[in-house]
Parts: structure tokens; sequence; C-alpha cells
């Protein structure tokens, strides 16, 4: 069936390039901020550009500002479904979300708050281990993706995912992106717009890309391995915190404000 | 001791074929449903993305980890040398086969993609415990066939006590990992507990036990062999204790999980605040499924009939069944945390508050062929091979009988 018809991301594509071009000079201006982040890498980075395979010199990841998102805002949502072909049946346990708002309150001091969930691309990913296929997969870029090849729709990644990141395609789909194939029976979730990603340049994904339109700039979408990231920055200066970092799986997405 | 004659089901007799029939029946419906949940997609299910595994899974867990109690009779005669079960081996591991097969076929079937197995088969995940476990089955189902060839047949015979404690020890390490497909679940608070495999195992015995005692009562009454007191006294008390050893892993499961005060909200869900889980829970697996059968055959009142005692027998499965149901769905069911601290107020996708689910009838009917395929297993398995002993009987059977005769 043509809707399974995915350009696999596979991790032999993602072998490290070593002639790849290192800037030295700007890892060591970074190494000293470098060490304040928890869990980022001091390995020095560049944009990629299309031509060049997947390496681990790159970790995308994201920064939710919650004081910046705004309430009763889902342009994110919107954005991000409109991208992929996401589409809704009118039956909400079912129907598929790939990033969704959720609003909390602290218990102790009753403040309110709403914040965009998605996938958090773990680097230690629970879906990932529990796969029995290995259909679900990291990238050595940190992007965790589903390959619609070769999963067999258990659903065990489901059960396995701390956020509930992730949706099983109950019905049949039609109007899909050909970037982003998807089959009744197999499961889905956030792919960090990796078509973007792979095109290079600038592009964020859709989500970040629609906050930034509505002007919240809730959402810094970047390579966590880049010192002379927007994202890298950010995330030096400001606290951030990773949902139920309990479990440490040292996601891909931190929040800043919870 | 005298040895025991086997033979196959002789002739065609309108009942066999009736069984037969209403076997058949019941997986082709089966197969419908299946098609049908395939077909449309999984929405016209109970399931959703909340409750991911419904249904089948509750039967095809049970079947999977009945097929391994189920193999127990065997292992008692060839691992422990206790000579009242030997004459039962055969059937034992029969049985075992069949519920194996009926319960992958329902786990198969329930697949988003089930005309992927063939991925499922080439493509190993090493890292997954559910990987492994597609091993262990067909390991599990190599052993046991071995193992009854074994035994069946004159010239290994001299091998089968082998091949039995290999069964044996497989079948341990398979329902630990059935067991453990729920241990890996660290992020969902029900589940990431050690002690589910132990519970899994004594779970398996008895419910494995259930079900052999059941066919083998069902299948000498219709056949007009002797079945006598003395092997049915034997199996009734060890389901006893095997029921009375399942309780006590859940109780031991529950309280440790009160000690840690992260899990107090969920073992309150559990048990006291769930709705129908606690119902499900003290109702029908502590109440119908464990102290009735207890009182069944224990107490003298009830212990000597054969109708209580497939009753029993019965009841311990419907409670194995219900209490599937609460580990899987009610685990489910219980929201997951994501900020310490923190509650959610409102989502689109359902976070922070119990998920609904109720069964359709294509999940149950799914899970009801795979009741099917491992029955007529049995039924066809006993026709066309000599796992009955002709008689049971007492003096057959027991050797103090036939040391006094
Ligand atoms: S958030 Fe869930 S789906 Fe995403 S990588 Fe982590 S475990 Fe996998
Ligand atoms: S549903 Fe697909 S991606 Fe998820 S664990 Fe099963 S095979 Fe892997």
């Amino acid at each position: 069936m043509s809707e399974f018809d995915e350009a696999r991301q596979d991790p032999e594509d993602a072998k490290p390039d070593l002639a790849r071009r290192r800037f030295f000079g700007t890892a060591a201006a970074a190494a000293a901020v470098a060490t304040m982040v928890p869990g980022l890498s001091i390995l020095p980075a560049s944009a990629r550009s299309p031509d060049e395979p997947v390496t681990e010199d790159q970790r995308w990841g994201m920064l939710v500002d919650v004081n910046k998102c705004a309430d009763g805002c889902t342009a994110c949502v919107d954005a991000c479904h409109e991208e992929n072909g996401v589409t809704h049946h009118g039956r909400p346990t079912t129907d598929p979300y790939w990033i969704r708002k959720v609003k909390l309150r602290d218990r102790m001091t009753g403040r309110e708050y709403g914040m965009p969930l998605l996938c958090q691309h773990c680097e230690k990913p629970p879906c990932v281990d529990v796969c029995p296929t290995g259909a679900s997969f990291r990238r050595a870029d940190g992007i965790v993706l589903v390959d619609k090849h070769i999963c067999i729709g258990c659903r065990y990644c489901m059960m396995a995912c701390p956020y509930k990141a992730r949706s099983f395609i109950h019905e049949v789909t039609t109007d899909q992106k050909p970037h982003a194939p998807r089959g009744k029976g197999t499961v889905e979730s956030c792919t960090f717009c990796v078509h973007r990603v792979d095109a290079g340049g600038d592009q964020q994904p859709a989500c970040a890309e629609a906050c930034q339109a509505e002007g919240h700039e809730a959402l810094v979408f970047g390579d966590l391995r880049d010192p002379e990231s927007r994202l890298y920055r950010l995330l030096t200066e400001i606290s951030s915190r990773q949902l139920r970092e309990d479990l440490a799986l040292n996601t891909g997405v931190r929040y800043h404000g919870i | 001791m005298k040895t025991v004659q086997y033979t196959e089901v002789k002739g065609w007799s309108t009942g066999y074929l009736a069984i037969l029939g209403v076997l058949g029946a019941i997986i082709v419906v089966g197969l419908g449903a299946a098609y049908y949940m395939e077909h449309q997609g999984h929405w016209v299910t109970g399931m959703s993305n909340q409750v991911v595994w419904g249904m089948p899974h509750v039967f095809a867990i049970f079947l999977i980890v009945a097929a391994s109690g189920a193999l127990n009779v065997a292992s008692i005669g060839t691992v422990f040398g206790k000579p009242m079960y030997k004459p039962l081996a055969r059937l034992s591991g029969l049985l075992a086969l069949a519920l194996l097969a009926g319960g992958l076929a329902v786990l198969v079937l329930d697949l988003g993609r089930p005309d992927r197995l063939i991925v499922a088969m080439t493509k190993y995940n090493f890292r997954s415990i559910f990987a492994w476990n597609i091993f262990l089955y067909t390991g599990f189902m190599v052993i046991v066939a071995v193992y009854l060839w074994f035994m069946m047949e004159a010239r290994m015979n001299r091998y089968y006590k082998t091949a039995g404690y290999a069964a044996f020890i497989w079948r341990l390490i398979l329902t630990t990992g059935t067991g453990s497909i729920f241990g890996f679940l660290v992020a969902r608070p029900g589940y990431d507990a050690a002690v589910m495999a132990p519970m899994f195992i004594v779970m398996s015995f008895s419910f494995g036990l259930a079900i052999f005692m059941l066919v083998l009562m069902a299948s000498y009454k219709w056949l007009a062999r002797p079945l006598g007191d003395a092997v049915l006294g034997r199996l009734k008390n060890l389901l006893g204790v095997f029921v009375a050893a399942a309780l006590y892993f859940v109780a031991v499961q529950h309280l440790t999980n009160l000690y840690a005060a992260e899990h107090h909200a969920f073992e309150a869900f559990m048990l006291l605040d769930g709705g129908i889980y606690p119902l499900l829970f003290w109702g029908g697996f502590v109440v119908v499924g464990s102290i009735l059968p207890m009182v069944l055959v224990w107490h003298p009142a009830f212990s000597a009939s054969r109708t209580w005692l497939g009753v029993a027998s019965a009841l311990v499965i419907l409670g194995g069944l219900t209490q599937i149901y609460v580990i899987l769905i009610g685990g489910q069911a219980y929201p997951m945390e994501m900020l310490p601290g923190h509650e959610i107020i409102s989502s689109a996708f359902f976070d922070g508050v119990v998920a609904g689910y109720s069964p359709s009838l294509p999940e149950f009917l799914l899970g009801m062929a795979g009741v099917g395929v491992a029955l007529i297993m049995v039924v066809i398995g006993v026709k066309v091979l000599r796992f009955l002993p002709v008689t049971l009987a007492d003096e057959a059977v027991d050797p103090h009988a036939t040391a006094k005769a």
C-alpha cells in the first residue's frame, strides 16, 4: 500500500562521518559554559547540509517556556497537525495527537499554567527499548521516529512511553502528506518535523514556527550541542527541567517555568 | 505398577462431531471479528490511545500464562517423580501446547498489522522483552513437542526425563518473561514491580491446573473412561494450594506497593475507590476466583462432588481472567503523573483523568476464538494420537491400591 511508502530514516544511514568538518575553536570557547548544562555534551557542532549524514555531532531539542505559552492558544497543535496531515474524526478517545496542550495546577501553590506536550525525544527512550521489531528507533541526532514499514502495531511502545506521546492510527487514513506517511494499524508520534530538519537551513518544526508567528515565542527549537544556537544559549542562561526527571531519560525537550 | 495403556479416541460419534463443530464455529466467528476490527481500524473496538491493550490481550495473556501452568502436571510426574501424575503427563503437555497456540493466535490477530507477522519473526530488537518472548514461546513449543514425542515413542523413552526437566525450566523462564512485560513499564505505577514475575508464575500454576482439571473431567465423562477419586483428590488439593499461593502473592504485590508513598494513590484506586477495578478485584478475583473455590475443594460438604469440583475449576478460570483484566486494564486506566506535585486540570488527550474502557463484542469474540483454538487442538490431538490413558481408575493409578491388591 502506498500509504506506507516512507523513505526509511534508517539508523544505518546515520553512521558518524569521520571526515566531517569540526570547529575546534568554538568548542574550546564553549567548553566553559557547556559544563553548566547538565546532560549536554560539549561536542562542537554546526548546521548540517542536507547531503551530509546524520551524526551524533548534533542533538535536536526544544525548550518550552511555560510562562510564554498563552492560555487558550493552540497554534502549535493546529500547525503540527496541518503540517503532518494528522486528521481527526470527531472521536476523542481514538483521535491522534502528536502535540497537545495540557493545563496543570501546582498542588501546593495552586498556580496554574498550560504547556504543550509532545514526544520528548528521550536520549534513552523506553519506546525504543521495548519495541520488538526495532521499528521505533532513535537517530544519531536524537530524533526518535517510527519506521512505518516495520511497525507491527503491537502498541508496546505506547505502554512504555511515560508521556503518552504516541498515538495508534485507529482509522483508515486519507489526505496524507508525502513527507509524513501514516498507515492504519501503526503507531506514530512527533517527528520534530524531521523532513524540515533534514532539508537543512534554518527551518524549525511547524509548532515552533507557528508559536513564533503568533508572537509568543514559547517554543525554541535547536541543536543542543551547538554552542552557537539560541537554544543552547537559553539553556545556559535560564533554568529548565525535564518532565519525569526521576526516570533519567535525558529528554531532548526541556521546560522552563515549571 | 501396571503399565499405562493409552488410546486415541475411536470412531466419529455425533457428540465428537458436535464439539468439533461448535469449536470450529467459535473460531470462525472470532476470525470474522478480527477481520472486521482490522478492516475498519481499531476505533470500532473499546481500545483507544489511553487503553491500548484491551480484551484480546486479557485473553491472550491468560492463555499464555495458563499454558505454562498446564504443563505443571507433567512436571510433577517427571521432575518430582510422583507416579500418580505420570499417566496425566501427555494430556498436560498437549494442553500446554494448545493453550499457548490459542493465546498467541489472539495476540497476533490483534496487532495493528497482523499481516506483518513475518516482520515480527525476522526483525528483532534484542533489548525488547517482547522480542525475547517470541523466542521463549517458540522454544516452549519445540521443547514440549519433543518432550511429548519422547514420552510417546518407546525408543526415545529413556530421554524423556531430560526433556521433562528442560520443559520445566523453560516454562518457569517463559512465565517470568510474560510477567516481565509489565515489569519493564517503569512509567506506569501499577506495573514496575519485580514481584510481578513470581506472581505470574504462581498464578499460572492455579489457572493452568484449573483448565487441566476441567478438560480431564469432561473428556473422561464424554468418553466414558474410568476416572478414579484418587487422581481427582490429589489434583483438587493441589488446586487449593495453588489458589491460596496465588492469593498470597497478590497480597504481597499490593503490600509492597503500599510501602512506597508514590504508589499509595494507585493502590487506593485499585483496591478502594477505582470503581469497577476494586469491584472486580475483590468480588471477582478474591471472592469468586479464590475463596469460593478453596471452600469448594476443601469443605467436606462439596469436596466429594465432581460437579462442585468442576464449578471450583471454572471459578478459578473466571477469577483468573478477572485478575488479568484488573492488572492490565486498571493499570492503563489509571492516569500517569507527568510532573510530581502537580495535577492535570485539562487536556484534549485525557491526561490526568481515569481512562474509560468498555470491551466491545468483536474483542470478546476474538478472545474466545483463542480459547476455541486451544480446545480444538486438544480435541483433535486426543483423536489422532494416544494422549489419554484407557483408565484412570484408582487401582490403575494409585501405587498403594496396586500394592494392596
Ligand atoms: S517521549 Fe515517549 S515516544 Fe518520545 S522518545 Fe520518549 S518514550 Fe519515546
Ligand atoms: S507498535 Fe510499532 S513502534 Fe510501537 S513497539 Fe510495536 S512495532 Fe514498535
